[in-house]
């Protein structure tokens, strides 16, 4: 006999009460924002999806959201074959191994505004080593205060030196799993470099890979600190990431309400890349 | 075909882990390297199998030197204790991927996958991936990929120690069959001495980094030439113990003594080993000759068909292994009865001595 009674229903009221104040309460807060109009005061008029439809024939909003996708698209082509590399030629065991992973660590432990700092520092045309290396002994015109490429190599550079870690240290997790009678069923198959990477490493790694790239997708298409710090969204607009032009709106010019539209819109691009993106990586894997 | 072992050594940082070892292992049966864990049996198929570097040494395949010879370029097999096969490929592709590498024509490859599918019995199955298969198929799997390859060595570590009772028995009978025929060298490496004696051909016994003896299985396992020999072909660990010889007579302790036969009553006078396996120490008498031991049970063992006690005499432990189901009664005295025809004698450091060979 089975006994049935709603008690159960209490072992999961905490979490719900906990995810309702943590997302679903501020989530409809910025919902009820993004359809009305307010001027302060606690006056709101209804605007129903005009904010939308505004935004999404914005040329502004257009223009930030294409260059948030080649920044995306860039670290991400550079980042994860550069932390796949730097993964696979560290040590797998030995007395250099905690040294390596430290080393490696230790960029992520940065603060994030504390890294675009120390990057605009850096390269300072005048003082900064970087900068200055690079204009007075290089003799290359180089100021990403004044130079659209300049400003857009520094964003680069600076995300790839804070995260690639990130990537190295998920591969590098995946290639230390991988036990030692697969390498050595290669060789005894006969196999090349090349074969045991494509074959044996890299089959290995795609779970811990996936995450990678999907953490590294999502950070970096909501990044805000760092360049905001570096460049401020200059010269021009030329680095004025989504984030950024979110805060400008928001806060600089105070229209809660197109802001909050802008927000609904660039939470629901994150999420459906990222499902996307895991959705097609683990197809094989939920059909096997 | 041979693989020849001529002072193989094996050193890792300064310290001996192969000592010299001189091997013929021929092809036509079975090569096993009998040994307990940490004897060095996967440590010499590696070096045979160019995995790790040997310090000293020379590794002839049919004559040609090929000590230095890279792995990729040796056409050698490996099958694992552990079910080693590429988790994203089927079945097919993995028996196919050391073909491939050769760049092999499809249709050829195709035809000695199904050969090694069909012996194997994995035809039904060649489409799965490794995941969707049991330990025993997937290790059938590994075993058919070192069938389809046709190499000209075949190294088989363990592979059947992590398969249950059943199948391994099975796959234990069938073994011999795959590779008959095929001219490969096929080394076995195995911790227990049943499997080498099912398994017959030749047996290294290896121990503490060196073979022991090498030899047809039956021979050795009949003559150990050595102490360390007779420990090593015995399960359950073979009876030492030591005894006096004066003229004719054999002395164990204080009150155990018997006449030496013939041939053993001619060696010098003097303190000696005696090694016997525990079905020759018995509950009953078997031959007239049989030497009655009284001793004191510590453990009885019931498996089924078989009785085994644990006893001790004269300060020494004895085991004894009979068929059929003997009650001995735990901390009482019982009598057990050693056949002395069935002793190996060796010499106090374990060395044999002169012109024994004894069965």
């Amino acid at each position: 006999m089975k006994t049935e009674n709603q008690k159960a229903w209490f072992f999961v009221l905490p979490v719900l009460i906990l995810v309702a104040f943590n997302a679903l309460i501020p989530m409809m807060t910025v919902v009820n924002y993004s359809v009305q109009e307010t001027f302060g005061d606690n006056l709101f008029f209804w605007e129903g999806l005009t904010w939308f439809e505004n935004l999404l024939r914005s040329e502004r909003f257009h223009a930030a959201l294409g260059r948030q996708f080649l920044f995306t698209f860039l670290i991400l082509i550079i980042e994860v074959p550069l932390g796949i590399a730097i993964a696979m030629s560290m040590p797998r065991k030995g007395i250099w191994v905690p040294f390596c992973l430290v080393i490696m660590a230790l960029p992520m432990l940065i603060p994030w505004n504390v890294v675009g700092a120390m990057w605009n520092i850096f390269t300072l045309p005048d003082i900064g080593l970087m900068g200055y290396f690079l204009n007075h002994v290089l003799g290359i015109s180089y100021d990403m205060t004044q130079n659209v490429f300049a400003a857009w190599v520094t964003i680069i550079i600076m995300d790839v030196w804070h995260w690639t870690s990130l990537v190295v240290l998920l591969s590098y997790a995946g290639l230390v799993s991988i036990p030692e009678a697969y390498y050595q069923a290669a060789k005894i198959d006969g196999a090349s470099n090349f074969a045991v990477f494509r074959f044996i490493q890299l089959p290995k790694m795609k779970n811990v890979l996936t995450i990678a790239i999907l953490l590294r997708f999502i950070d970096s298409f909501n990044i805000y600190t760092e360049p905001f710090v570096l460049t401020g969204g200059g010269p021009g607009n030329s680095t004025t990431l989504l984030s950024i032009d979110l805060v400008k709106i928001a806060l600089g010019q105070f229209d809660l309400g197109p802001a909050a539209a802008m927000s609904l819109i660039y939470f629901a691009i994150t999420l459906l890349v990222s499902w996307l993106f895991y959705t097609l990586m683990t197809k094989d894997d939920v059909r096997s | 075909m041979a693989l020849e072992l001529q002072n193989i050594t094996k050193k890792v940082g300064g310290v001996t882990h192969i000592k010299p070892t001189n091997l013929v292992l021929e092809s036509g049966h079975f090569n096993v390297l009998l040994g307990e864990t940490g004897a060095g049996k996967t440590s010499l198929i590696k070096l045979m199998a160019g995995l790790d570097p040997i310090a000293d040494g020379q590794l002839l395949m049919d004559g040609e030197d090929v000590t230095g010879q890279s792995t990729q370029k040796r056409n050698i097999s490996l099958v694992h204790q552990f079910f080693v096969n590429y988790p994203h490929m089927t079945v097919f592709e993995n028996i196919a991927s050391p073909l491939k590498v050769t760049g092999m024509a499809k249709s050829e490859i195709e035809g000695r996958v199904e050969e090694a599918a069909n012996i194997l019995q994995l035809k039904p199955m060649l489409n799965r991936k490794p995941h969707e298969l049991s330990g025993g198929q997937q290790q059938r799997c590994a075993l058919a990929r070192a069938i389809a390859k046709q190499s000209k060595a075949v190294f088989l570590d363990e592979p059947l120690a992590n398969l249950d009772y059943k199948l391994r028995e099975e796959l234990r009978e069938q073994l011999p069959e795959l590779f008959a025929g095929r001219g490969a060298i096929v080394v076995y490496a195995t911790s227990e001495p049943e499997e080498a004696l099912l398994l017959g051909g030749k047996t290294a016994l290896m121990q503490d980094g060196q073979v022991a003896q090498f030899g047809p299985t039956a021979d050795i396992y009949r003559t150990p030439n050595s102490l360390m020999a007779a420990g090593i072909f015995s399960d359950p660990p073979i009876n030492m113990a030591e005894f006096t010889k004066t003229g004719r007579m054999a002395h164990m302790g204080r009150n155990i003594s018997w006449e030496l036969s013939d041939e053993r009553a001619g060696l010098k006078d003097g303190v000696y080993k005696l090694a016997i396996r525990p079905h020759h120490v018995l509950p009953y008498k078997t031959d007239a000759a049989s030497v009655p031991i009284v001793g004191k049970v510590l453990v009885t063992e019931l498996s089924g068909s078989e009785s085994s006690a644990h006893f001790e005499a004269d300060m020494a432990n004895w085991v004894s292994l009979a068929r059929g189901i003997h009650p001995y009664q735990v901390g009482e005295n019982h009598q057990f009865f050693m056949d002395p025809n069935q002793c190996f004698i060796f010499a106090l450091d374990g060395a044999p001595v002169g012109g024994d060979h004894h069965g």
